[in-house]
């Protein structure tokens, strides 16, 4: 009996490894604390009634935020982890094996549970009181993607100290990723962690489209819009398109893992080229996905601290559109080097390069908008205009590599790393770091410190030059991706010795966020004004933060900037605070459905991965009732009084006559 | 109210066709799966051939899905879920015409 114990247990957890016993001590001790501060102050009531079952958009982009950050972290361990090993020729840090998981997690935790759920965080706080909404069109089905996104990467993460993490890459290429070569449940939390946070960004990407189009306020048409909500508008339209893809194509993967299929595998009439073709046409959107609301951001944050309205906004509203629909028409580009024949080759070198054009299109209107404009240089600003060079960069160096002839040189060489690394980190990471530090009054009610804000832009920036600008030139040098080891005699060490100097930095860098955090916590200046920034939207209009049901007066729109517009009014004394007739609110009530499903879907998952059709089966049946029973659920709405309505803005100090 | 109203938003569009239309919908979705079945039950035609009624079948099924129980033609002005069948349309051809193309020249898959 204990012997069969033991020999489990040695097969379900990972050992061996003295990083992974540190790993599963922290995780441990980091569960009680967490349990036993909530049952010590007990707080169990609260977070189930105030967090886990909310279905207000802003706790949930919070929890978004939240989560994307701890993401972060761990993906940035990851990342110092492997700079480590390259520091220096023949190093003996981590085996080939250790190396492989290790880039092929950070891949993966980085655009799917860090990129992904920040990008969502941002929807979700700011896209309603942009467009004047209550809350998103479907918040219970807000609530299940938060759910379903979180369970999926949990489960990913288990990965770590449970079966042993995937290591064929974050896209998992075949034949590597079938069962003859990967037999490890690795694989599997792959499939499984995806799939079911995948529900949810297709869910959110639904539910986007739907509230964009469907809950403006009155007054707002498409061409008054903010423009970070067109932005989230053309993401949402890439994702409803892409995700389907990604699905289908893991299931496929899946079916040749669990049932013996043969899509993909090498014998038996499959072809793993077909994964790498229906894999890109998911891969490449995504990219656009997470980087255009990072346009959106830079967007609103140029026109506010230029004091100016956004230069082109129909160029812009046009560009962001095209690009959702050409990010559909270049997948190719990853694969040029597959032997498709110069026709194909040079049909997406084409689509590949156009892409750039509406790209370059943005950077012009940015830089007009600040053109004689009466510019600050308040974080945001400061990391917006920190972000266009860097962007530039990577667009033209994204332009080197569409040219394909020259791309059998640098495809998968450290030239490719260091471009997608510049626009993802350069371009998305920053852009939502920008976005962070710009709405971050309206989330939580006070302004991040600025001095050590600044501290965290340089070292962010500096790092990054340092740890990519290098790379490019390796990967010139004949320096290729997924690399664990190299000789001395390639001459490579002292651009990798920079290059892990830059990641350090970088890794401090975000220690000095966490700090500027932690400091602006406590020493909170409250912000009175509800609008910190003298900013142009509505979201700008409420006080800080946002009362839970966002607009106690629904506004009138009238134009574009309709805030900035309403305020010069005012100025002007064209325009009276006029007495309003608060009417009840009607809003949606909480429910516990969502986590429980989710909960659920882990367990499909978690079943499915180790073949325990006793845990998966039951867990599916789970599912199922959970839907039944909230279709059965009249009961999911209530109306707020005037009473209350009144308290809640006086709290927030105004008063409503 | 309808603007605002935050659940109200889900269910506006307006009317949801008759029973009449219903079973008409139903019938015909029932005709257009039945027949592909005695095309393969009787053997009409040759194999190759028959794949044409196959299609044909499903095409109009899906037409048949589209108008009867998705409601296409009563849709209000901007008619969204008109633009975005096309533009998924357009996707899923994208999707089997290119991979197709890219397949079919690959040198080293063949
Ligand atoms: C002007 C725009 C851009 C162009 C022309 C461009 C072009 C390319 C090309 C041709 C490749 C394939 C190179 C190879 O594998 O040899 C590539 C890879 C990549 N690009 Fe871009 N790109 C652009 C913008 C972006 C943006 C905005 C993002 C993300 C936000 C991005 C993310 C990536 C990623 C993640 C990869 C590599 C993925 C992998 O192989 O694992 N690119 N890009
Ligand atoms: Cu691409």
């Amino acid at each position: 009996m204990w012997e069969s114990v033991k020999e489990f247990a040695s097969e379900f957890f990972v050992t061996g490894d003295p990083l992974i016993y540190g790993a599963d001590v922290s995780i441990v001790l980091s569960m009680i604390a967490i349990v036993s501060v909530l049952t010590y102050f007990k707080k169990w009531g609260w977070l189930w009634r105030e967090w886990l079952t909310t279905v207000d958009h802003k706790k949930i982009g919070i929890m978004y935020i939240l989560a994307s950050v701890l993401m972060l972290f761990r993906g940035g361990v990851d990342a110092l982890l492997m700079r480590a090993q390259l520091v220096m020729p023949e190093m003996q840090f981590l085996s080939g094996d250790h190396y492989n998981q290790i880039f092929t997690t950070h891949g993966v935790i980085m655009i799917l549970f860090m990129a992904m759920p920040l990008m969502f965080g941002l929807f979700n706080v700011i896209v309603p009181l942009q467009l004047g909404a209550r809350d998103v069109a479907f918040p219970f089905l807000n609530s299940l993607s938060f759910w379903l996104f979180f369970s999926g990467a949990m489960l990913f993460n288990l990965s770590f100290v449970i079966g042993g993490s995937p290591d064929a890459g974050w896209l998992a290429y075949p034949p590597y990723s079938e069962l003859a070569f990967n037999p490890g449940p690795g694989q599997d939390f792959y499939i499984w962690g995806i799939q079911i946070s995948g529900i949810g960004s297709l869910m959110t990407g639904i539910n986007f489209i739907v509230t964009i189009l469907k809950v403006r306020a009155p007054g707002m048409t498409l061409m008054k819009m903010p423009m970070f909500s067109w932005s989230v508008l053309s993401s949402c339209i890439a994702i409803v398109f892409a995700f389907p893809i990604l699905t289908v194509t893991l299931a496929l993967l899946f079916i040749d893992r669990y049932l013996g299929g043969h899509f993909f595998t090498l014998d038996g009439g499959g072809n793993p080229m077909m994964y790498i073709n229906l894999i890109w046409m998911w891969g490449h959107p995504e990219v656009y996905i997470i980087v255009l609301p990072a346009f959106g951001i830079f967007s609103e944050i140029v026109a506010t601290f230029s004091r100016k309205k956004l230069f082109g906004y129909k160029s812009m509203v046009f560009a962001m559109i095209i690009i959702s629909v050409l990010s559909f028409l270049v997948w190719a580009h990853h694969f040029f080097t597959m032997g498709s024949g110069a026709d194909v080759n040079a049909f997406f070198a084409v689509t590949t390069m156009l892409i750039a054009i509406p790209t370059g299109v943005k950077v012009f209107n940015w830089l007009f908008t600040m053109f004689r404009g009466k510019i600050t240089f308040e974080t945001p600003m400061l990391w917006t205009v920190g972000i266009i060079p860097n962007f530039v960069i990577g667009g033209m160096t994204g332009v080197l590599l569409s040219v394909a002839p020259a791309d059998f040189q640098y495809h998968n060489s450290y030239f490719l790393v260091a471009h997608f690394h510049q626009v993802i980190i350069a371009g998305v990471v920053f852009g939502f770091f920008a976005g962070l530090y710009y709405w971050w009054p309206k989330i939580f009610g006070f302004k991040l410190n600025e001095r050590i804000g600044r501290w965290a832009f340089w070292l962010w920036n500096i790092g990054f030059y340092l740890c990519f600008m290098p790379q490019y030139a390796l990967g010139l040098m004949g320096m290729t991706r997924r690399l664990y080891s190299y000789g001395w005699d390639k001459g490579w060490f002292e651009m990798n010795l920079v290059s892990t100097i830059g990641a350090v930095i970088m890794g401090a860098a975000f220690l000095v966020q966490i700090w500027d955090i932690a400091h602006s916590l406590k020493h909170m200046k409250k912000d009175t004004t509800g609008d910190p920034w003298d900013a142009r939207t509505l979201e700008w209009s409420i006080p800080s933060p946002a009362p839970f049901y966002n607009f106690a007066v629904m506004p009138q729109v009238t134009s574009q900037d309709d805030w900035h517009e309403r305020k010069l009014r005012i100025e002007q004394g064209l325009e009276k605070p006029e007495k309003v007739e608060l009417e009840p609110i009607h809003m949606p009530k909480n429910s516990g459905i969502p986590i429980v499903m989710s909960m659920f879907w882990f367990f499909v998952g978690f079943g499915l991965i180790f073949d325990w059709l006793w845990m998966a089966v039951p867990g599916f049946i789970g599912v199922i009732a959970c839907m039944v029973v909230h279709s059965f659920n009249y009961d999911t709405d209530y109306y707020v009084t005037v009473e209350e309505i009144k308290r809640t803005e006086a709290a927030a100090g105004r008063v409503i006559t | 109210m309808s603007k605002q109203s935050v659940q109200g938003t889900a269910d506006q569009h307006g009317g949801h066709g008759s029973l009449k239309s219903y079973v008409i919908g139903f019938v015909l979705s029932l005709v257009f799966t039945i027949i592909p079945i005695l095309a393969l039950e009787n053997g009409w035609l040759d194999s190759d051939k028959r794949i044409i009624i196959y299609l044909t079948a499903a095409l109009f099924q899906f037409i048949v899905q589209l108008f009867f129980f998705m409601h296409l033609k009563e849709e209000d002005k901007p008619r969204y879920n008109l633009m975005s069948l096309l533009l998924g349309l357009f996707i899923v051809f994208l999707i089997v015409i290119g991979s197709i193309w890219i397949m079919m020249y690959n040198m080293v898959a063949l």
